[in-house]
């Protein structure tokens, strides 16, 4: 019933606005038609002369209100590059978006039609267009290098001593996979995922994933002021390992591994200081249409101490059962690989 | 250039060519609703065809923007009137996920295709190119009529898709593998995404039938005198909206056969290791990344296909109502010639976080960076063509200024986005969507505005009320800018787009207050656009009538057209064109103009 009566009531307030403008053009037929433009005409040019002053001062409103609850500063060195770039990209487009809006109202009101004014037959300038041309190509050259200095600095390869941590996307969570204390991760083979007791199909054959630690909460822990490098994957579809805090953001691709990596400067721990939010927690966003339950793939980021990060990892234990491998499944056959029982202790442990 | 004056009175002879320029007059007898309105070879009812049925899918799309806002506007409210509207989508008057992914998608793919190409360049395309050019019809008016009917097929399937039991297509409006191949991955990959690619094949028929004639027709039918570069620039824009579509579009249907193909015929063309619904799939070796080069090589394009009408409409509207040549005609259509090229060379801009090769997205940002110099070439003609006019403020005008306005706000973001290291941060939140809302979503309708309030005299011979269209223009212009800006910030701050909730987050919630506020302009903007259909449909009959010919005093050759002209446009000769269209200057006789028609004077300058 209350639809109804919505609805009613829309239409309603359309009928009365048409009845208004239907009045308004017989209005104008009554008291002269030329008179009534002439009229109108002022009261356009004047609207868009105070459009200019408005608009700014709505920008500055809004800029006002909103400032508070923007990121804090970068949590990681390479998002110093995004933010530098994009104030420089702010500062240039700001005082054309200034001076371009301003010129637009301005002349709209200065040269609002007159009984006397006659306007100037202006067809065409090369010099002007020449300027107008190579500007904005200078402007856009210096935004490209400058731009791509940065773009390569934070896709370039990771320092050979960062941290490593593969985060695979599922519908709908984040699984995180740390290599254990062999530094490397092992390899995985799709058709071996059952959602029991290999939720990223571990190839059993393959002793580097004997130690493998698998976090199937979506929490990632790094250590702070060293290089973390995120190797992504995903099961199902693309999903988008999305890190506002850090300016980073990768898609998780099935079929392909994708890799970032940065540096964080501050731990959550001093991050909560920083925001002043007792809550505060780096999140993982997935940031690529994945089907239903997109708005709710959630992971989280905790950046720690080196002592804190080792307590914590002490505390883990390997995802394949008392660092065993189970009998090797008889298709998967690879076992010319496998010489001994016992596997020889991996010397490229990283000072974890 | 001999016009062809019996192409009109049959389908059997639309390709003879005589060169009977005598002209004989049209005569045509009351023919039958049906062959006048329905199947209607007509040029000017093709043109009214697209654009109500552009202007009903306008209202559906942007009542789905309505619904999705009150969703993220208020997440723990319910509204019974959506559940009248959408059934169990909104069970209780509570969008479901699902509901809430199947409206963004529709909205996507309805505005960009079904709104604002076929119902902005397919209106303007077919109602102006024959008018301004001074042919009698398209090349070929049994093509274009196909053109529209391929339209309206379309339009069905993927209305009917709205009605089936899974529900429509709900993986974004970009459709992305595997989400929307894999049928077990997304309740809208089922028979909601099979009609919706059947749809848009359709769809894509019905552009390549259009944009073929068009271009035939510009090349070939204009009147004696037309040359190019007498031509306007509506014309020049509708001529390479049409060139990019018929280059582009077809790379969009190849993507989707071969996903046709994934989904049915159990190839592995965009999915490999996957494990989907509790088991591991058979496909092997494909490459979801395929498919976006495959989409944005028509998705980028698209976008152009949307802004170029706008911008030709834009400069003819401005140019009139200021009372002053279109300044830099010959920059105007270099640039368009840029904007065209360019625009193949910088899909890729969308990918840049794909893990695509770090050196491919350093060009792609090049490329990117480099469209801007045509479009700022745009602005600065624009701003210079009102500079020392003589304005008139008519609805018309309103939107061209409004669109200039629009055009910067949202091409300027598009410099942020392009530089990949920004992108990478603001990739697919909200930046995202003010910038492409703006840019390609409300400035491409105030070009679409202007081009109907200007043009409408001409289709139907009446005016539309002027009161309801500035109470439309503030409403809309004030409207988009308090739903669009504030939204920069949400993006930069990180906000994903294509939520459905973000009150479980402890990066975004904080926005709550400011998506309230989004929503309630919405709604009140989304009604402002209800006067607009209202004065549309209301002003066919009721409106002002048009009493001269030449109403806006318009120098192209539309307005040497009876007031409301029949089948075949002129009843005499076609007119012979003499000069170019912009020429705004005292002809002598105490006019601001000199039409087309007119023949150079002795002794005067020509441009």
């Amino acid at each position: 019933m209350s639809v109804f009566i919505l609805i009613a009531l829309i239409v309603l307030v359309l009928a009365v606005i048409y009845q208004i403008g239907r009045a308004s053009e017989f209005a104008s037929l009554l008291r002269g038609e030329e008179k009534v433009q002439a009229g109108t005409n002022r009261l356009m040019a004047w609207s868009m002369l105070l459009m200019f002053p408005l608009g700014m001062w709505a920008i500055y409103a809004c800029h006002q209100a909103l400032i508070g609850k923007m990121l804090p500063v970068s949590a990681s060195v390479q998002g110093e590059g995004y933010d530098s770039m994009m104030y420089v990209t702010l500062i240039m487009t700001g005082i054309v978006f200034i001076i371009t809006q301003g010129l637009l109202c301005w002349f709209a009101f200065r040269y609002q039609s007159t009984p006397n004014r006659k306007a100037y037959f202006y067809a065409h300038n090369n010099r002007l267009e020449i300027l107008w041309t190579t500007v904005p190509a200078l402007a856009m050259a210096v935004l490209v290098i400058i731009g791509l200095r940065h773009w390569f600095n934070i896709t370039s390869e990771a320092p050979a001593d960062s941290q490593i941590v593969e985060v695979v996307g599922k519908q709908f969570n984040w699984i995180i996979r740390y290599p254990g204390k062999d530094g490397v991760l092992g390899k995985r083979n799709f058709q071996l995922i059952n959602n029991e007791n290999n939720v990223l199909g571990l190839d059993t054959n393959d002793r580097q994933n004997l130690d493998d630690i698998i976090l199937e909460n979506g929490e990632v822990h790094v250590i702070v002021n060293r290089p973390i490098k995120f190797i992504i994957g995903s099961r199902d579809v693309i999903h988008d390992v999305g890190l506002p805090h850090f300016r980073y953001k990768m898609d998780a691709v099935p079929g392909i591994t994708t890799t970032l990596w940065f540096t964080p400067k501050y731990t959550t721990a001093q991050m909560k200081e920083i925001t002043g939010n007792p809550d505060f927690v780096y999140e993982i966003a997935c940031d690529q249409m994945c089907g239903k339950g997109h708005y709710s793939m959630r992971g989280t980021i905790i950046v720690e101490t080196a002592e804190e990060h080792a307590a914590w990892l002490a505390k883990q234990q390997p995802y394949l059962k008392g660092g065993q491998a189970p009998a090797p499944a008889p298709s998967a056959a690879d076992t010319a690989a496998v010489p001994a029982a016992t596997p020889a202790p991996v010397q490229t442990i990283t000072k974890l | 250039m001999n016009q062809d004056v019996a192409a009109v009175q049959g389908p059997n002879v639309a390709h003879t060519h005589h060169g009977d320029d005598t002209g004989h007059h049209h005569e045509h007898h009351e023919q039958h609703f049906i062959w006048k309105y329905i199947f209607s070879m007509d040029h000017k009812i093709i043109a009214k065809q697209f654009l109500i049925t552009g202007i009903l899918w306008a209202i559906i799309g942007a009542l789905f923007s309505v619904f999705f806002r009150l969703q993220l506007g208020f997440p723990n409210e319910t509204f019974p009137i959506m559940e009248t509207f959408l059934g169990k989508w909104a069970q209780g008057g509570k969008l479901t996920p699902e509901g809430y992914y199947a409206l963004v998608t529709m909205h996507g793919t309805i505005l960009i295709f079904f709104v604002l190409t076929a119902g902005l360049s397919g209106t303007f395309a077919n109602f102006l190119i024959p008018l301004q050019i001074g042919a009698r019809d398209m090349a070929s008016p049994f093509m274009n009529m196909l053109s529209y009917w391929f339209f309206l097929a379309a339009s069905i399937v993927m209305f009917a898709s709205l009605f089936i039991q899974t529900g429509p297509a709900s993986g974004g409006w970009t459709a992305y593998p595997p989400l929307s191949a894999i049928k077990e991955a997304n309740l809208g990959s089922g028979t909601g995404m099979d009609l919706w690619l059947i749809s848009l094949t359709l769809f894509v028929v019905s552009t390549l039938l259009g944009g073929l004639n068009y271009i035939s027709t510009i090349l070939n039918m204009r009147t004696k005198g037309m040359t190019m570069t007498r031509m306007p620039l509506t014309i020049w824009a509708l001529l390479f909206t049409a060139v990019i579509g018929l280059l582009s579009f077809p790379v969009l249907v190849s993507g989707f056969v071969l996903l046709i193909f994934d989904r049915h015929f159990g190839t592995s063309f965009y999915l490999s290791e996957l494990f989907v619904g509790g088991k591991a799939l058979p496909y092997v070796g494909g490459s979801a990344i395929l498919y976006q080069h495959l989409f944005w090589f028509l998705g980028h394009p698209e976008v152009y296909i949307i802004m170029l009408p706008g911008m030709g409409i834009t400069s003819e509207v401005l140019s009139n109502h200021s009372r002053k040549p279109i300044f830099g005609y010959f920059a105007m259509i270099i640039s368009l010639i840029g904007i065209t090229v360019l625009s193949f060379l910088v899909w890729a801009h969308h990918m840049f976080v794909t893990g695509m090769s770090p050196f491919l997205g350093s060009v792609f940002v090049l490329m990117t960076l480099l469209i801007a110099v045509p479009s700022s070439v745009k602005v600065f003609n624009w701003l210079t063509t009102i500079w020392r006019g003589n304005i008139r403020f008519t609805v018309p005008m309103m939107f061209a200024l409004g669109f200039v306005s629009m055009f910067i706000s949202g091409g300027l973001t598009g410099i942020w986005l392009g530089n990949s290291v920004i992108d990478m941060h603001v990739h697919d939140t909200y930046f995202v969507i003010a910038h492409f809302h703006i840019v390609m979503g409300v400035s491409a309708f105030f070009g679409m505005f202007a081009g109907i309030y200007h043009w409408y005299p001409k289709m139907f011979g009446r005016f539309m009320n002027n009161t309801l269209g500035y109470i439309h223009f503030f409403g809309t212009f004030i409207g988009a800018y308090l739903i669009f800006w504030p939204m920069h910030y949400e993006g930069l701050a990180g906000m994903p787009r294509r939520y459905y909730d973000y009150s479980a987050w402890e990066s975004f919630k904080h926005f709550e207050g400011l998506n309230v506020f989004i929503s309630v302009v919405v709604i009140l903007t989304f009604i402002v656009q209800l006067v607009f259909v209202l004065n549309f449909f209301v002003s066919i009959w009721y409106g002002r009538r048009v009493t001269t010919m030449n109403p806006w005093n318009s120098p192209t050759l539309e307005w040497t057209t009876p007031i409301r002209p029949g089948h075949g446009n002129w009843p005499g000769e076609v007119p012979t064109v003499y000069r170019w269209a912009y020429d705004y200057k005292d002809d002598g006789h105490g006019n601001d103009f000199v039409p087309q028609t007119t023949p150079i004077q002795p002794g005067e300058e020509v441009h």
